[in-house]
């Protein structure tokens, strides 16, 4: 099967999800005219990244009554979309989510698992931490949503792998920094590199969306890209600068990839529990070291 | 020993994005900025005139009467290699009175007297013009805290503040500043004789490599002292940065209701935008 995806490496205004959604509409229509059949949007595509006290009043819930979600899932009709958002649950909790829509529904709602709380980043003073890592069917095969920090963990990637995604769709609002005399900074290395490894060993697709523009001095980098299952970069975008760019991509590859280097296959996922239980059985009869 | 060398293409196109964006966001065009013919004012004024067009970036001089005749000059190569809308203020005639008045004035107030006047003229020229004040103060300073806090330390936006000294002299050279600007010793021309590394006690080369370890990759004192450093220098930068961190925050609010600015009140400067 062949499909075209398309990734929107787009920049967004901070809290105000009108013009955002203004945004993904006129995006959804570009990609549409381009033959687009799948259009991944980045991390908060919806409301910008840095939140902070803006969080509760942004968020969405992913249903045809929100004044966001209406809209998105019925351009959802034309072309499958991945949006990225705040979910507040029914209990009032907020998340980084996903959500993959299709046809006019919510295939898939992802809460980000991992919130990174150091350094310049702070998602763990507003955000509930998501608890659940689960690969879903589309009409392009099965696919998993990681949200950014997400897979600079091995093992959300590794979890979607086993439970039959054979397409990554990465979503980030990544800020550029580490600045040596490498032409790039390290940052935007880094995600290229985390991104076709796992393409590379889980002979799997990965797409990567990333926002670019400035919230204060934070510089999203964008350099959104599709990596193939041999773990070659088909396609990106140019660092820093807004862009749309499309990919012919040909499933069949899946099975000269895993013809070629059947990892998959000989992937000992019993033996793996066995020693997880064990780790964690022993980590949590032993004392704390010091 | 650290290496502080930076890629100037990558760095170059960020922060004239930045600046950019940060200035059109808010429905500005213009930029203004205190040019003195020193190199972080002359690294600040290309960054400006290239993200925004020459035409829509106004360098003030404000010389005062001890400032050297060769600062005005050098400001004046600025202007001419960029292209930029220039003007020039005498701050003698607005600072002399206060003076006056204190006439036992120390230079250190006084230095400070005449970079909070460049300040009151930057923010007027930024009302009269619609433009934002552009920062010019580099990494170094700003960790040591060698500025005049509400003087030079004060801006709209500040594309050199994570650049250390030794870092602007390299972008500068990539961006064309004239060379007999980057060469020269380093001074605040606050009063005649004075630069920046006589006052500091410490080459801009040697304190740059230190607060890289210290700040950049985390180094403990102790770590800096087994690298190399000697251990006064190690000491005495550490206190002056940790003694200078209030040039570095907002003025200190007492904490008395549930929502306070500052600790419990947090939103980005770019909100909404």
């Amino acid at each position: 099967m062949k499909y075209t995806l398309a990734l929107a490496q787009m920049n967004t205004r901070l809290g105000d999800v009108p013009a955002n959604l203004e945004r993904h509409l006129s995006l959804v229509e570009e990609a549409r005219a381009g033959g687009a059949d799948l259009l991944v949007f980045p991390e908060l595509s919806l409301t910008g990244y840095a939140l902070q006290d803006l969080t509760a009043s942004v968020a969405s819930s992913p249903q045809k009554d929100d004044p966001a979600f209406g809209p998105l899932l019925e351009a959802s009709r034309k072309l499958d979309l991945v949006v990225g958002f705040v979910d507040e649950d029914a209990r009032h909790r907020f998340y980084i989510a996903s959500a993959y829509l299709s046809g006019g529904e919510v295939a898939h709602v992802h809460h980000k698992v991992y919130l990174p709380t150091y350094a310049m980043f702070d998602e763990g003073r507003y955000f509930a931490w998501g608890d659940c890592v689960r690969a879903f069917d589309t009409r392009f095969g099965r696919m998993g949503m990681l949200i950014c920090e997400d897979f600079w963990h091995m093992s959300p990637p590794y979890l979607l792998w086993l439970d039959g995604a054979d397409t990554l769709l990465l979503q980030s609002s990544s800020p550029a920094r580490g600045m040596t005399h490498a032409p790039f900074l390290s940052s935007m290395q880094s995600v290229d590199q985390l991104a076709s490894t796992y393409a590379g060993m889980f002979t799997c697709f990965v797409a990567h969306a990333n926002r670019v523009g400035f919230e204060d001095g934070m510089n999203f980098f964008g350099g959104s890209a599709l990596y193939t299952p041999d773990g070659e970069q088909q396609i990106s975008a140019p660092f820093m600068d807004e862009a749309l760019v499309l990919a012919e991509v040909d499933t069949n590859q899946l099975h000269r990839s895993r013809a070629r280097l059947p990892l998959l296959r000989d992937e000992r996922t019993a033996l793996m529990l066995r020693e997880m239980q064990r780790i964690v059985d022993s980590q949590i009869t032993a004392a704390p070291s010091r | 020993m650290p290496d502080l060398t930076i890629n100037t293409d990558i760095v170059r196109k960020v922060l004239t994005s930045f600046v950019h964006s940060e200035i059109t966001r808010t429905g500005f065009q213009r930029a203004v900025l205190g040019l003195s013919g020193g190199l972080d004012s002359a690294l600040a004024c290309f960054i400006a005139a290239e993200a925004l067009g020459p035409q829509n970036v106004l360098a003030v001089r404000m010389p005062y009467r001890t400032s050297s005749p060769e600062s005005l000059e050098h400001a004046q190569l600025v202007i001419e290699a960029t292209g930029v809308q220039s003007l020039t203020v005498e701050i003698t005639p607005m600072v002399e009175p206060l003076f006056e008045r204190f006439p036992d004035m120390s230079p250190t107030r006084r230095g400070n007297v005449m970079a909070r006047e460049r300040m009151i003229i930057l923010f007027d020229q930024s009302s009269a013009t619609q433009s934002l004040v552009v920062g010019t103060g580099n990494k170094t300073e700003i960790l040591l805290g060698y500025s005049t806090l509400y003087g030079d330390s004060a801006s709209a936006l500040n594309p050199l503040g994570d650049l250390y000294k030794t870092q602007i002299r390299q972008l500068s050279a990539a961006m064309g500043v004239p060379e007999v600007i980057i060469s020269k010793p380093p001074s605040a021309d606050l009063w005649i004789g004075q630069t920046d590394e006589g006052e500091l006690g410490f080459t801009y080369e040697e304190v740059d490599k230190l607060l890289y370890l210290l700040v950049d990759e985390r180094f403990t004192p102790q770590e800096c002292v087994e690298a190399g450093y000697a251990e006064p220098f190690v000491r005495g930068v550490v206190e002056r940065v940790r003694r200078n961190h209030f040039k570095r925050t907002m003025p200190v609010i007492a904490k008395l209701s549930n929502r306070t600015i500052g600790y419990d009140f947090l939103y980005l400067r770019d909100w909404g935008t």
